[in-house]
């Protein structure tokens, strides 16, 4: 299988000499897009086929490239093929999306080579088997979507993002980079499997934790890691942003889980002290900065941060109980980070296509310059909407069965022996309930500035329903929600045996339970059926209706808005999406943003605007990352004189430090 | 009786924690003062209920005590001096409710950490009681930290008291000297923290401990 | 036969719930006007301006879109939903296992999030100042409420509100701080919830600190109808919930005989009107809150959340 895994991997890389060779044309945005749907849905139907078990035959491949001792290894095991359903499923439907959505794009030479590389590096990374390959295919994912992330580089701030992503993921590469090369071990046993044979010492093993989570943590988007991704996954067309905050981050959070559950063997007990940590504090940052956003796609690429924050506390619970030999606890808590990977993934590209759809609409991304898209857009509104309600974690969509699972997992946490895991897991799961909580109010702000109310601008007012393509995108993704909302445990048992190569248990099958209810631990425990609350929703709200409409009145006039009186034509006088934030950020900035309302007010008589401004500031900017900007700028100040040396003294620098290596050498035991 | 006994002394300690919390959550002198005789009284119930429980007629004195001078003769006084003072309306700058509150259950957090993990084998009536006795010890002391009005400051230090006297009577066999001790030097301690209020009042015209910070040459 | 029989309690508890919710309100009203030394309403109020406004036309704004006029439908049925699955007077109804007490606040969760998209859609401040506010104050309301479910679950054993309360209802429990605790959060979180005084008041409609009228300002006729239904079916939900998981009593569990039903409902009957009452008497004793108040009103609920899972550790069986 990895065989054709590896060929459909090809095709895509060869896609881009043939969208080099079209240039600018329109047949090379549909020849792209529409080859890259086919070769996703091929891959697709492969992991598919893999993570079921129905290939028997090795799925292992080594071919000569790379370090000439090592090759390069390629495996499809049941972790990698969930992980590539993922991100293919997410391609294919990007790649149909951009079919409409590319069109509009400007300056396509620039977006078409990179895409199926893109693509195809993703895969990579997924299907290798050693270190070397892994962290090639990495650099390639990296270094192909920046190319994407400035492809409109005439935006100053898009060069800015493009920059600050390349020094976050190449040293995020860097951090891995050590990691597999502590793991590798002094005799470079790059290969997956000879990884897993050796048993690295506990301090060692800690260290490779903490660069791993630096490393995979910074692509991923967690917390103080993060800076880059709210600036680059906006910055890239809207297609690219669904890929890189729907598929990339989740290549991210494969490469934690492969290198932490898998290759590093036992965890230690305190490992998900850490994690936990990380995953709580991001799930409720990321959700926090999100409500300060204007900017729709901003505002969802910090609702990124706010998920994986979820994922790593689900995987920090999960560590939890695989270090105290727990299987069938940590399986649970498993299968609600990946399930909610994978949901993560559905929910965030279809938000990011509509989010797309509207820039195309509308030209802007400012929410504060739309509205009452709802009359203009009624398909892309509903598909939004229908995202918006999955994210908010709001039952009877996918959202909420991973939330929920990941409760059910923390109230298993009093089995823990250990004293400061049991009093921190309910705390992190009070951190996962007010990220929830602040998730419904960010996508309320969301879609209620975005498509309800007045259009805000002409042009609002002028927009018009995007192309069929990118509807089909939409609906398709929208579907996917609702199905694994309603169906849950088809999911849950086609994670089994991802989870049981993980932890060595699995959850109990879902599958013959009646009326397909979920129930993960036990029936007198908790069950949960989306299904049948879904129907009941439908005929309660039908009866109703019905009722209503035979028994009473079903008559409807129209009338303007009520306005005390003074009714008011203007559209600038509805509450902005600034102001619906206020209370929160009265609540939760004071403290996480140092948040000041300046009001000036001039004196009476004075002709001059009042004037009401907001100062937030970015703590962990400027804690964390000003200072060393700083610190790199007095560097490169000092550092500059030698570039006006003479010839003699840049000779002796060389020749001073060819010695001090002869000298390091010498001494070296 | 072995669950009820645990339960009423789980409930008491539990509720002491309770009116620990309340107190960090006051702005007003007034109500602080009144939140502390309330703090007095849980404390004086609890320690009776161990003197019924571990059958120690001793301890009923110490109930007494803590009865008669904490919630009663020293919110009096404090209500007396804080009129005289006329700081009775005062609003206090605390800072900041949220964190105070956030920062005041981490420590309980933490004294529960401690505590479990201490005393794995003690008794569990004295094993739970003494994770509250240091809870309420730790939150009178960030009581005073937080505050930077000399009263709050005193009242702080009471509670922190008031939890030792509950983890002294949770530990059986605390003898009875000790008990009156203690409550005596805080008594005298209270007394001369009252003298010197006036004083620094008479000199300084403010109890606030910032604007005593002025005076020794500190943030300028 | 069976079956049948389930299906019938089942029907019965979502009739049950539906008729009584406007009871409750009108209840809660009049003891409120007695205290004051009114006359006040007749009991059945409610019922009459229920029906009054479905025989009105709806009146809607120019700007209304379809999400306006479907969220009422939305609104109730998820609100109905959610209070026929709480145990009222018999516990292990038939479809009792479709969603536990985390999915019942959820569904209730989406009732408010539609809700809020409701004030936000015909584009004037009123709705915008009620669905802000009402979003800050979820924020706060179900974190704490998760923290009370934690605590409760962690104690029980159970998610199920017919387990929950079956365990509450057993000797097993016993005094536990962080019992008290749960209680008193979960009654914050309810008046939170349900817009009553001191968070909101539920009697007024233009005043600067309204929350939940505001947002529903511009329904009317039907839709304004289905919302106040599902408004007192909320009420009806949480003094239900409270009951059954604070005072069990009297819930007569599934596998008893239908004699026992009675005493079921003369129970539930009895603790609504304690329940009611007592809401009576606090709404009238309170004053409303500033609305910049209302989140450490709330924080306090989560921070006694909070307290009360961390002291579960050290009560007995822990």
């Amino acid at each position: 299988m990895v065989v054709y895994a590896l060929y459909s991997v090809a095709a895509l890389l060869a896609l881009a000499p043939i969208a080099i060779l079209l240039g600018a044309s329109a047949r090379a945005t549909v020849a792209v897009y529409g080859l890259s749907l086919v070769v996703t849905l091929i891959l697709v139907i492969i992991a598919l086929l893999s993570l079921f078990g129905y290939t028997t035959a090795s799925s292992s491949v080594t071919l000569p490239l790379g370090l000439p001792w090592l090759g390069a290894h390629f495996r499809i095991d049941a972790v990698a093929a969930f992980f590539l359903v993922v991100v293919n499923l997410g391609g294919a439907a990007a790649s149909l999306f951009a079919l409409g959505y590319g069109r509009h794009e400007h300056s396509p030479q620039r977006v078409l080579p990179f895409y199926p590389v893109y693509l195809a590096a993703m895969n990579l990374v997924l299907m290798a088997d050693d270190a070397f390959s892994f962290l090639v295919s990495w650099e390639f994912m990296s270094l192909t979507s920046w190319a994407l992330v400035i492809a409109h580089h005439q935006l100053r701030e898009n060069l800015r993002a493009g920059y600050i992503y390349l020094l976050m993921a190449s040293f995020g590469t860097l951090a891995l980079l050590l990691s597999f090369g502590l793991l590798a071990g002094p005799d470079g046993n790059y290969a997956f499997d000879a990884i897993r044979a050796s048993h690295p010492s506990t301090g060692l093993a800690a260290l490779v934790l903490i660069l791993t989570i630096v490393g995979a943590g910074s692509k991923a988007g967690l917390v103080p890691l993060h800076a880059w991704l709210p600036l680059a996954h906006p910055a890239a067309p809207s297609h690219v942003s669904a890929l890189m905050s729907g598929v990339m981050t989740k290549v991210a959070v494969y490469g934690f889980v492969r290198i932490v559950f898998d290759l590093l063997g036992t965890p230690a007990w305190w490992w998900s002290i850490v994690v936990l940590a990380v995953g709580g504090i991001t799930a409720v940052m990321g959700v926090l900065y999100a409500l300060m956003q204007r900017d729709l796609k901003r505002v969802l690429a910090y609702s990124t941060i706010e998920n994986i924050g979820i994922i790593f506390a689900a995987l920090g619970l999960a560590l939890a109980f695989k270090a105290y030999g727990m299987p069938l606890a940590a399986a649970l808590a498993l299968t609600s980070g990946l399930f909610h990977v994978f949901n993560h993934s559905l929910f965030k590209s279809l938000l990011f296509f509509g989010a797309g759809a509207v820039l195309n609409a509308t030209g802007t991304r400012d929410m504060e310059k739309l509205g009452g898209l709802i009359h203009r857009m009624p398909h892309t509104s509903f598909v939004f909407l229908v995202g918006c309600v999955a994210i908010s974690a709001l039952p009877p969509l996918n959202g909420f069965v991973s939330e929920w699972l990941t409760f059910q997992a923390i109230l298993l946490s009093p089995q823990l022996p250990s004293w400061g895991l049991k009093l921190m897991v309910p705390a992190v799961g009070a951190l996962l309930a007010l990220s929830a909580a602040l998730a419904a109010a960010c996508f309320v702000r969301a879609f209620g500035f975005t498509f309800l109310g007045r259009a805000r601008s002409t042009v609002a007012s002028g927009a018009k329903e995007t192309d069929g393509f990118s509807l089909a995108a939409m609906y398709f993704l929208a579907a996917a929600c609702l199905i694994a909302g309603i169906v849950p445990g088809l999911f849950i048992d086609a994670l089994a045996p991802v989870v049981q190569s993980l932890v060595g248990g699995r959850m109990p099958v879902q599958t013959g339970v009646e009326w397909m209810s979920i129930v993960p631990i036990a029936e007198s425990r908790s069950s949960y059926n989306g299904l049948l609350l879904m129907a009941f929703m439908i005929i309660s709200g039908m009866i109703a209706a019905f009722a209503i409409h035979r028994l009473a009145s079903d008559k409807l006039r129209r009338g303007p808005a009520w306005g005390c009186g003074y009714p008011d034509p203007s559209q600038a006088t509805q509450y902005t999406a600034d102001s619906f934030a206020q209370p929160i950020r009265r609540v939760f900035g004071t403290v996480v943003f140092r948040a000041r309302e300046i009001g000036d007010m001039p004196p009476p008589g004075s002709t001059a605007p009042a004037r009401l401004t907001v100062e937030l500031r970015d703590l962990i900017w400027d804690t964390l990352y000003a200072p060393i900007a700083l610190g790199v700028a007095f560097a490169a100040e000092r550092l500059n004189h030698l570039q006006f040396l003479t010839i003699r003294s840049y000779l002796s620098l060389v020749f001073a430090a060819l010695v001090f290596l002869l000298l390091v050498l010498a001494i070296w035991p | 009786m072995r669950g009820i006994a645990f339960d009423v002394a789980h409930m008491l300690a539990g509720s002491l924690v309770l009116v620990s919390f309340i107190q960090l959550y006051q702005d007003r002198l007034m109500a602080l003062i009144n939140v502390f005789a309330a703090h007095a009284l849980v404390l004086a119930a609890s320690v009776a209920w161990q003197a019924f429980v571990q059958d120690a007629p001793h301890l009923y004195l110490t109930a007494v005590i803590a009865l008669v001078f904490k919630a009663i003769v020293i919110p009096a006084a404090l209500h007396r001096i804080i009129v005289k003072l006329g700081i009775h309306r005062e609003i206090e700058t605390v800072v900041g409710v949220g964190p105070t509150m956030l920062l005041g259950i981490g420590l309980v957090a933490l004294s529960m950490v401690v505590m479990l993990r201490v005393t794995a084998d003690a008794d569990p009536l004295a094993r739970e009681d003494l994770a509250f006795a240091l809870s309420v010890i730790l939150l009178g002391l960030l009581m005073m930290v937080t505050r930077r009005n000399a009263v709050s400051q005193v009242i702080g230090f009471m509670s922190l008291e008031n939890g030792l006297v509950l983890a002294a009577t949770g530990a059986k066999g605390m003898p009875l000297v000790v008990e009156i001790s203690v409550a005596f030097s805080v008594l005298i301690a209270f007394i001369v923290i009252g003298i010197f209020l006036f004083r620094i009042r008479e000199r300084f015209d403010t109890v606030d401990m910032q604007a005593l910070d002025r005076f020794r040459g500190e943030r300028r | 036969m069976a079956v049948i029989r389930d299906f019938a309690f089942q029907g019965m508890q979502m009739l049950l719930v539906l008729l009584l919710a406007p009871l409750l309100t009108g209840f809660v009203r009049k003891v409120k006007a007695r205290l004051l030394r009114r006359q006040g309403p007749p009991l059945i109020q409610p019922y009459l301006d229920l029906i009054r406004l479905t025989r009105k036309d709806v009146v809607l704004a120019d700007n209304a879109s379809w999400l306006f006029r479907v969220i009422p439908y939305f609104v109730f049925a998820t609100t109905w939903i959610a209070a026929s699955l709480v145990p009222t007077f018999r516990s292990g109804l038939m479809f009792s296992w479709s969603a536990d007490l985390i999915a019942i606040i959820a569904v209730l969760g989406s009732a408010r999030f539609f809700l809020a998209l409701a004030g936000l859609d015909v584009g004037t401040s009123f709705g915008g100042i009620g669905s802000s506010r009402e979003v800050m104050i979820a924020s706060l309301a179900e974190p704490a409420m998760l923290m009370i479910v934690f605590t409760l679950a962690l104690i029980a054993g159970s998610t199920q509100l017919s387990t929950m309360s079956a365990f509450m209802n057993s000797p097993e429990v016993g005094l536990r701080v962080s019992l008290g605790l749960g209680l008193v959060a979960l009654i914050i979180v309810a008046i939170a919830e349900n817009a009553r005084i001191p968070v909101d008041n539920p009697a007024t409609h233009l005043e600067l600190t309204m929350v939940h009228e505001a947002m529903v300002l511009e329904y009317s006729g039907r839709h304004l109808a289905l919302i106040e239904l599902s408004a007192a079916l909320k009420l009806l939900l949480y003094v239900s919930l409270i009951a059954c998981l604070f005072v069990p009593w009297g819930i007569s569990p599934a596998t008893a005989e239908p004699k026992l039903l009675i005493v079921g409902v003369a129970a539930y009957a009895a603790k609504l009107a304690v329940g009611g009452i007592l809401l009576a008497v606090f709404e009238t004793a309170i004053a409303k809150m500033r609305v910049f108040r209302v989140p450490a009103f709330l924080g306090a609920a989560l921070m006694l959340g909070l307290l009360a899972t961390l002291l579960l550790f050290v009560s007995r069986s822990f």
